[in-house]
């Protein structure tokens, strides 16, 4: 890559993030570095790992209200986790955590696991065992 | 307190904390040097670990990797701990900083505050540099980032100890004792080997060899696994190759500039001109990560898009074999 050709597309760089820096070469054919504002490429692979996520979320959403899983999964989803990433913060195998995605276990779950859920999760317990008001 | 610390931003995480460690110890060793010392090029398709429900792809050596391969071949010594209490881990940290000496962190980056939000995933590999604190503050060096930052002790305390795979547990570590002189001819030369001696690897998921099996498997995405999952795959292919800090096109190009960075230290010219090769390479996988990505955001799963990609992937793997052979016999 030409330094010129270093990409200056539109990205998910705010002014407050600065710039990324890559490698590329200078008119003598010399390695020099040069500042990118976002890559059309990277823009479009994050853009729809991004939708993928939103998808997710809102899944989960209708099935927490159609009774069909809790709102453990939801916050899963909407801190971007998977049973793994959440089993491990909850200190918890993994059958647990798919456990409490079950309405009717989860509303059976003492306050005290909640609190735990809520902590990871950086909510209110009230949000947690209060879905539809607060959502 | 504030230790006089050069913040240099990096193209990548690791690279540029082992870098900048090093110029503040004084000795000047770019992000490329170190990269290439420590055989961070590399290419592997992992089919049993998934990333995001696809399959994970890696352009670089695991993390950790890097710095422990560069210290051990040039000869610098590094202490690394880890905590299981996070009192004690910043009690630590809090010590050294005391002592004039910045570290290095692994840290996560889904609570990192100061990424934009679109990159925060649950990546628990990512390095930055603590040098000072001021009150309940902690003066960062990220060098990815252009400037130095900060994280209140509980946002660093929060990242130190993220959960996961790859968990950093607290995870700190510096240089501690270097020769009189840093050896970089012969470094340098174990590192090229090395990086050989995996693409050149006779595994079908490892190196040119892998990158050929992706290619095959991209043509029978479309009809294997139909549209939509196809579609994520490829999209997932060019996050890991250009967002999640894998870097493919940027990699080759680092590389590049370490070949011509080391083609002046061994006085080897068939060295400086295969840089210029490895800088066509990575403009070929940038090709590649454009034309994927277009056929991801038009939603389309034409079997002749996914043929003409997968091409491309072929070529490329092709290339870097040669390039690869050539190299070896280099040096």
């Amino acid at each position: 890559m030409k330094k010129d050709e270093v990409p200056q597309d539109d990205g998910f760089l705010k002014e407050e993030h600065g710039k990324e820096l890559n490698y590329a070469v200078d008119k003598d054919g010399n390695y020099t570095t040069a500042l990118s504002s976002g890559w059309e490429a990277k823009t479009i692979a994050l853009n729809n790992a991004l939708a993928r996520i939103e998808e997710r979320i809102a899944d989960a959403k209708t099935r927490v209200h159609e009774n069909k899983t809790s709102p453990i999964e939801y916050f899963m989803e909407y801190c971007r986790m998977d049973v793994p990433v959440l089993s491990s913060y909850m200190g918890m195998w993994q059958w647990r955590v798919k456990r409490h995605f079950k309405p009717s276990i989860f509303k059976k779950l003492s306050d005290k696991t909640l609190t735990k859920y809520a902590e990871v999760f950086e909510i209110d317990l009230k949000q947690l065992k209060h879905f539809d008001t607060d959502s | 307190m504030k230790i006089a610390f050069e913040h240099k931003q990096s193209a990548h995480c690791e690279n540029g904390v082992a870098s900048n460690l090093m110029r503040f110890n004084g000795y000047e060793v770019s992000e490329p040097m170190v990269f290439g010392i420590g055989s961070g090029l590399l290419f592997c398709y992992i089919p049993f670990v998934k990333l995001d429900s696809a399959p994970l792809i890696t352009y670089r050596a695991m993390a950790g990797f890097i710095f422990k391969r560069f210290a051990k071949r040039v000869g610098i010594v590094i202490k690394r701990e880890k905590f299981k209490d996070p009192k004690k881990a910043q009690e630590r940290l809090d010590e050294n900083l005391r002592k004039n000496n910045p570290v290095g962190l692994q840290v996560g980056v889904y609570h990192l505050v100061y990424f934009p939000d679109e990159y925060r995933f649950h990546f628990n590999a990512h390095n930055l540099v603590v040098y000072g604190k001021e009150d309940d503050t902690y003066l960062i060096s990220d060098p990815t980032m252009e400037k130095v930052t900060t994280l209140t002790a509980q946002q660093l305390e929060k990242v130190r100890y993220a959960k996961g795979a790859f968990a950093p547990k607290g995870h700190m570590y510096y240089p501690i004792s270097f020769p009189e002189k840093l050896n970089l001819e012969h470094a340098i030369k174990k590192g090229i080997k090395h990086t050989c001696r995996e693409m050149l690897a006779p595994v079908p998921i490892v190196g040119y060899k892998g990158i050929k099996t992706v290619a095959k498997l991209i043509r029978k995405w479309p009809i294997k696994k139909g549209t939509k999952r196809a579609n994520h795959y490829l999209g997932q292919i060019v996050r890991m190759q250009e967002e999640i800090g894998t870097g493919g096109g940027g990699f080759r190009y680092i590389y590049a500039a370490f070949l011509q960075e080391a083609s002046d230290v061994l006085q080897n010219d068939t060295l400086s001109e295969l840089s210029k090769e490895m800088t066509e390479i990575g403009d070929l996988w940038r090709d590649f990560a454009l034309e994927a990505s277009r056929i991801y955001r038009n939603r389309s799963a034409q079997t002749d898009a996914y043929n003409k990609v997968a091409d491309q992937l072929d070529s490329i793997g092709n290339r870097e074999r040669d390039f690869f052979r050539k190299l070896k016999k280099a040096i």
